[in-house]
């Protein structure tokens, strides 16, 4: 899978759980979840459920304390796909 | 002689007048099943409604959520861990409402889990009046785990 590709698969599934004070656009690679997207923690752990379903994988504790930003998701995506 | 939940139920952070569990029927991995009544001397009576006394829906879901999140996930957590610094808050709730739970009545809460991943815990819940008829249900999520010194 191209990484422009996963990236926008992520985007749709981030754009589910963004507060209406929040838009899509407002998404880019840098962003934190919390601090700049004002995703929840409870909403965090959907995008985790969504991602792994997405993308066939199974996140641990240890990757989501580490997936802060966007691009946190990536490179955990990334990592799990190798290993697959 | 049924099993003994007290250790849930001392776990529970509530007291009265906002503990809403009288008792937990069982408990196991994949669900709860509590009971309470509401005493008519609960204070909110009054004023729900002027001289119409009628459990408010948010105490409904309140029960359910005492019932079907908080003693399931203090279950679920207390398997595994010790539970000296419990946290925990409601994270969504959307329930309908098909009946009237009136002052004194006993309902029961059956609640299924939907899934407990990284703290957040997810689940089915049917309140039920004690003529077995369906009182409310939904589909309620909080985050509930220990917290880190």
């Amino acid at each position: 899978m191209l990484n422009e590709e996963k990236y926008q698969k992520l985007k749709e599934i981030i754009k589910i759980y963004l507060p209406e004070d929040v838009a899509v656009t407002d998404i880019d690679q840098d962003s934190h979840f919390m601090n700049n997207l004002n995703i929840n923690s409870a909403n965090l752990v959907d995008i985790v459920l969504d991602v792994e379903d997405a993308f066939d994988i199974r996140l641990e504790n240890d990757d989501m304390d580490q997936m802060q930003t966007v691009n946190d998701a990536m490179a955990i995506i990334d990592a799990k796909l190798a290993e697959k | 002689m049924k099993e003994s939940y007290n250790w849930i139920m001392n776990q529970l952070p509530y007291t009265a007048p906002f503990l809403f569990v009288d008792e937990i029927q069982y408990v196991n991995d994949k669900g709860v099943e509590g009971s309470y009544r509401f005493s008519p001397d609960a204070d909110f009576y009054k004023g729900h409604f002027k001289n119409n006394p009628v459990t408010p829906g948010v105490i409904l879901t309140e029960c359910c959520a005492q019932i079907g999140l908080v003693c399931l996930g203090i279950y679920l957590l207390g398997q595994k861990t010790a539970l000296e610094n419990l946290g925990i808050g409601m994270s969504s709730s959307e329930m309908e409402f098909l009946l009237p739970v009136f002052p004194g009545e006993r309902v029961t809460v059956v609640s299924e889990l939907a899934y407990f991943r990284f703290q957040k815990l997810k689940c089915e819940v049917k309140m039920y009046n004690k003529d077995d008829k369906l009182v409310c249900k939904g589909v309620l999520a909080g985050m509930i785990g220990v917290v880190n010194e």
